[in-house]
């Protein structure tokens, strides 16, 4: 087990200690200590079924860990399976972003109404202002020209990248990425992951599930190598990519980058 | 034997009038029903919350479990025992709003479930209450689905209202047995009472048909 070393300089912005979640017999993480500093992208990567997304998932609340503990953003999510209070848990996953495999954009609303629902709902922005903010949003993910067509008529990598801007929209802190780029035909992967490079760049704090190895290797300050429900390593990509310590790494490794 | 429509034309202005009754209290029973039904099937989205879960899920039980003219006679009849006297058609969209909100509630439980659980999880992850999330993402969606099976349980309603006449309700049923009552022509009075109820229902499915449509051009539906 592995953790990162936080910083002399530098207060995590999450902190997760010994967590643990299982559903019914079935143990999906098992003990998980882990540090993520400001401006750091965290790359996760692993077989499918390691507890991956459970992991990130469990980041901002959507699921519930029996055990261990969760800071994030100066809250304390989760402390031995007492959960946030839900008004708190609201206001923490406004500072909390995610984004899902299948997108999830709001299909009854148009592209600009799904950026703007959340800081016009919540926040009580007037809807020009907040229309305002989406439009630059919308320009910085590359899909200005879309802001009033409807989620139907977006390919993929296009709904995906809208949904990046709505995540903005709240002006997050943290960006979980739940494997952005698995549900995209392969020519639209490179369009979405252009749009995080750029988010790394500024310095947002990013947390990736993801098979995409060029992304880890190439924006990934830290890669965290999960299987059966554990970290069984982490570090640099250049250490993680060239000089596995685990087998089991190296294994998981030779598999996907040979299919690749 | 030979048909007489006579007494169906000279009863025509009587006949209308108990059509508009008809759809006045299918229409305000509706109403309620859609009410009722959308807490009811909200209320029983969520079993863990048990007082809330097992009273609509009594309710719908026994709503649906017995003959709607009991209910109605319950209402009608048996309430006065208690000192409360209802007016007939307060009675009559009571009875049929209640009955009718049993089988919607099971409509929106079903339309609300059907919506993608991603829906809910993206709402909630931008820090949406579950209440929000509800309001302004699963239920826009949600209805769309309801609309062909509200619309099937709008006809059945129309149909249905016909027991009303037994609350001594001057619906369309009602005035055609005024009408045989003097003329003696069942047939001919009850056929013209189909009609009529035909025409009702078949308007309401092609105002339906035509809601659907566009909804379905405007990308609502899928």
């Amino acid at each position: 087990m592995t953790t990162q070393p936080a910083s002399p300089d530098a207060e995590p912005i999450v902190r997760i200690r010994g967590l643990r979640k299982a559903y019914g017999e079935h143990v999906v993480l098992d003990g998980i200590d882990f540090d993520v500093q400001p401006s750091q992208v965290v790359v996760v990567i692993g077989p499918s079924g390691s507890g991956k997304s459970t992991f990130l998932r469990c980041c901002n609340g959507l699921e519930e860990p029996q055990g261990g503990r969760i800071d994030i953003c100066g809250r304390t999510l989760v402390d031995e399976g007492r959960m946030l209070p839900d008004r708190d848990l609201n206001a923490l996953r406004e500072e909390v972003g995610m984004v899902f495999q299948s997108f999830n954009l709001f299909p009854h609303l148009s592209v600009i109404d799904n950026v703007t629902l959340g800081p016009r709902k919540l926040r009580g922005v007037p809807r020009a202002e907040a229309e305002a903010q989406a439009r630059v949003l919308l320009e910085k993910v590359g899909l200005a020209h879309k802001a009033e067509a409807m989620p139907a008529s977006l390919s993929g990598g296009q709904k995906q990248r809208v949904a990046i801007a709505r995540a903005l929209a709240m002006k997050p802190r943290v960006m979980l990425f739940d494997e952005p780029t698995s549900a995209l035909d392969p020519e639209l992967v490179g369009e979405v992951l252009q749009v995080m490079k750029v988010l790394a760049r500024e310095g947002m704090t990013m947390m990736v599930v993801t098979h995409e190895m060029d992304f880890a290797r190439e924006v990934g300050d830290l890669v965290v190598v999960m299987d059966g429900g554990g970290i069984i390593e982490s570090g640099p990509p250049a250490t993680i990519f060239t000089n596995p310590h685990q087998e089991r790494t190296r294994s998981f490794l030779q598999a996907v980058l040979t299919r690749a | 034997m030979e048909l007489d429509f006579s007494p169906v034309w000279a009863g025509w202005p009587q006949l209308l009038q108990g059509a508009a009754v008809t759809v006045e209290i299918t229409a305000a029973s509706l109403l309620l029903g859609c009410v009722m039904g959308l807490l009811v099937g909200i209320g029983r989205l969520n079993p863990r919350n048990r007082s809330v879960y097992g009273l609509c899920t009594a309710y719908v039980a026994v709503i649906r479990g017995t003959p709607l003219l009991v209910q109605l006679f319950i209402l009608f009849f048996g309430l006065p025992q208690f000192g409360i006297l209802l007016p007939a058609f307060v009675c009559g969209v009571i009875g049929l709003g209640i009955y009718s909100g049993a089988y919607v509630s099971e409509i929106v439980r079903g339309a609300i479930q059907s919506i993608d659980k991603g829906q809910m999880e993206a709402a909630r992850s931008i820090g949406m209450s579950s209440g929000q999330a509800m309001r302004s993402v699963v239920l826009p969606q949600a209805v769309v689905r309801m609309i062909p099976p509200l619309g099937n349980e709008f006809i059945a309603l129309i149909k249905n209202s016909a027991l009303v006449s037994l609350l001594t309700i001057h619906d369309l049923m009602h005035e055609g047995q005024k009408i045989i009552s003097v003329s003696y022509r069942s047939l001919e009075v009850y056929l013209a009472i189909a009609v009529v109820y035909f025409v009702l229902t078949g308007a309401t499915t092609l105002v339906l048909r035509h809601i659907e449509l566009r909804l379905r051009a405007g990308g609502m539906v899928q």
